[in-house]
């Protein structure tokens, strides 16, 4: 077990330094020149060199790479070029728990719908409720988010005025209030999710309750939701698990619909604004985070299958 | 009815609507057990012989496309008419399955203990250290060594041996009064099958439990039940003492199975007797006798009229065929029969 456990570990960090050297040279693939974009139009062509050379855009490529991942270890991910100039890090670390709480929350709402559906949909297999549920999932599949996110605007926030639109109120400020108003944000986010979730899990469950292991807990006299919990689930959660996996690292980076209609400050809209204003250093230092997260999530994962099947564990010597 | 009758299944029908019409799996079959008796039920392949013991103990989930008709009672409660709660009370502490693949049988994600003490807790109320020892003591009396230890194992981590004989203490558990097994054996070596059987026949005689097995196997019913019931595409042909099955088949089929089964008397390059053609399709089957088209001995009537089954035997036990022309009985062939004497033994 440890000796797996160092093994996918190696693979972490080979994976970390490719994700990094990536993120580093995205800057030469980004639109415009970031001296244009720091000092603005009207310069002469001697000023923007020298702006370049301040910058440190010239010189060796891997040179500058391992300077900059030597910082990125240290915790200091440079400057915005764009005034007030902040630190990237604070930055970064101010939209993070923004974009990961509005991740987990609307995932956790999916699973807690999706899994009682799956279950109701797989146990009544082909009965009028499973078509019903499989028609919902597909409509609600090939609604786009952001029409779902002005519904549940128009009708929750505008129309019944039961939640608030447009505010965001830190975890650490009130943690309730917090809640409140990441609510629809999160249902919105939530909704894109549940219609996979329940058809992937839905899927898998069938198969499972065809195995013979069911027949004989069903012959052994056992409840059947409590079959379904205790003996279908577990072993039909694998693609479950693993598209949970590459949503949440998806979700961190690319909520920015979501965020947009509810003018919330994550990561998504901090990447597209920074990019659009060529501030290279802010762009890299957060697509480096994202891409992290993404990383150790999905060998988190990958860890967990163990958990969920037990021949997948190394035998014990 | 005596006390001692444990399953009385009367006229039972289990059909399946499929694509090409109605299939018959079970086609008016009726048997009765008492406790202690051991019942063999052989037949081919979809001989419907898995789905009677099925239907027996209730499992066949009935709907627009599947219908059971015909009663089944496991110490005197209908099965068919119960409640699913009142059903799931029988399963477990009245009649237990044993199946035929232990590799697919457990489930993989679940520790051997857990498979066992689950029932216990659930239909004795036993709190979880009562359970655990109970289930100790099931896996002792099943033949697992070291009994405590394979508690916490995975099902992947014990051979198809000891996994059926798991399987077998999870049917054990709360004392059912009936035992039905389903192929038990068919999916192990050669070399555990004997062992498998033989355990199963001692715990059903030490226990006093009504034992139905369901086998292809002749060999592995012969010697170890007390009665034989032969069955062909749906229905009963033959059922008697085993013993008088094995020395004196009465019905064409019976013998056709019997011939097809090598012997150790046989002389060496001995060719087997296979019975020639396959079972009809249970779709659209003979109108008489569905055996009719491969029958050695058929007629015209037989191809017309579906044979009763009847009482034919001449001796104090019971011996029921469903043949117009019925084999005739060895005592009563005198010379012209064959040597039937002691086969039994001898395949078992």
């Amino acid at each position: 077990m440890s000796r797996r456990l160092v093994l996918r570990l190696g693979e972490l960090v080979a994976v970390l330094l490719l994700v990094s050297f990536g993120v580093f040279m995205m800057v030469s693939l980004m639109p415009g020149d970031p001296a244009v974009a720091v000092l603005g139009e009207g310069h002469t062509a001697e000023e923007y060199a020298a702006k370049r050379t301040e910058l440190g855009l010239d010189g060796n490529v891997f040179a500058r790479y391992v300077e900059w991942l030597g910082n990125a270890l240290t915790g200091d991910l440079g400057r915005s070029l764009v005034p007030p100039e902040n630190d990237v890090v604070g930055r970064v670390l101010a939209a993070l728990p923004v974009s990961v709480e509005l991740a987990t929350m609307g995932l956790l709402m999916a699973l807690l719908l999706a899994i009682p559906l799956a279950m109701w949909s797989a146990s009544h297999e082909g009965g009028l409720v499973d078509r019903a549920i499989g028609a919902s999932m597909f409509a609600i599949l090939s609604v786009p988010s952001f029409l779902g996110g002005l519904l549940l605007i128009a009708i929750f926030a505008n129309g019944l005025g039961w939640f608030p639109r447009a505010q965001w109120v830190r975890f650490g400020d009130s943690p309730l209030d917090n809640l409140y108003h990441a609510f629809l944000p999160a249902l919105t986010i939530a909704l894109m999710e549940l219609a996979l979730f329940t058809r992937v899990l839905r899927n898998d469950l069938l198969v499972t309750l065809h195995e013979d292991y069911i027949l004989a807990a069903r012959a052994k006299g056992m409840p059947p939701l409590r079959i379904l919990l205790r003996d279908a689930l577990r072993p039909s959660s694998f693609s479950l698990v693993t598209l949970l996996g590459i949503s949440l690292g998806r979700l961190i980076g690319s909520t920015v619909i979501v965020e947009y209609l509810f003018a919330l400050p994550g990561m998504g809209s901090l990447v597209i604004k920074s990019a659009n204003q060529g501030d290279f250093p802010m762009v890299q230092g957060a697509v480096l985070l994202i891409a992290a997260i993404y990383v150790v999530i999905n060998a988190g994962i990958d860890l967990s299958y163990g958990y969920l099947d037990p021949r997948t564990r190394r035998a014990h010597a | 009815m005596s006390d001692q009758t444990v399953l009385e299944v009367e006229d039972v029908r289990t059909e399946f609507q499929t694509a090409r019409g109605v299939v018959r799996a079970v086609d008016g079959v009726s048997l009765s057990l008492r406790a202690g008796e051991t019942l063999g039920i052989v037949g081919e392949s979809g001989s419907g012989k898995s789905v009677l013991g099925r239907t027996i103990m209730g499992l066949i989930t009935t709907g627009h496309t599947t219908q059971v008709h015909g009663s089944v009672r496991i110490a005197g409660q209908d099965v068919h008419a119960s409640s699913p709660k009142e059903r799931r009370r029988l399963w477990g502490s009245e009649v237990a399955m044993v199946f035929q693949d232990p590799m697919t049988s457990l489930n993989p994600v679940k520790r051997v203990g857990t498979h066992i003490t689950e029932a216990l807790r659930l239909h004795l109320g036993l709190d979880k250290k009562a359970a655990a020892e109970r289930a100790i003591d099931l896996l002792r009396q099943v033949g697992i060594p070291e009994p405590a230890r394979r508690m916490s194992q995975f099902p992947h981590e014990l051979s198809g041996g000891m996994r059926q004989r798991v399987v077998i203490a999870m049917a054990l558990c709360c004392d059912p009064k009936l035992l039905i097994a389903d192929e038990p054996t068919t999916a192990l070596d050669v070399t555990v099958q004997k062992q498998i059987l033989d355990l199963l026949t001692s715990l059903a005689e030490s226990r006093q439990m009504a034992t139905i097995l369901i086998s292809h196997d002749l060999g592995a019913v012969a010697g170890r039940t007390d009665r034989v019931q032969v069955m062909y595409a749906g229905r009963v042909v033959e059922r008697s003492a085993t013993g008088e099955v094995f020395e004196g088949p009465r019905h064409p089929y019976t013998e056709g199975l019997l011939a097809s089964i090598p012997r150790l008397s046989d002389p060496p390059h001995t060719t087997l007797r296979a019975i020639v053609g396959s079972p009809p399709n249970m779709a659209n089957p003979p109108d008489g006798c569905r055996f009719a088209p491969r029958c050695p001995y058929v007629q015209d009537r037989c191809r017309t009229e579906q044979p009763e089954l009847l009482e034919i035997g001449v001796r104090r036990t019971s011996h029921v065929a469903a043949c117009h022309y019925p084999l005739p009985d060895v005592d009563t062939a005198g010379d012209a029969a064959p040597p039937r004497a002691a086969l039994a033994e001898e395949i078992s």
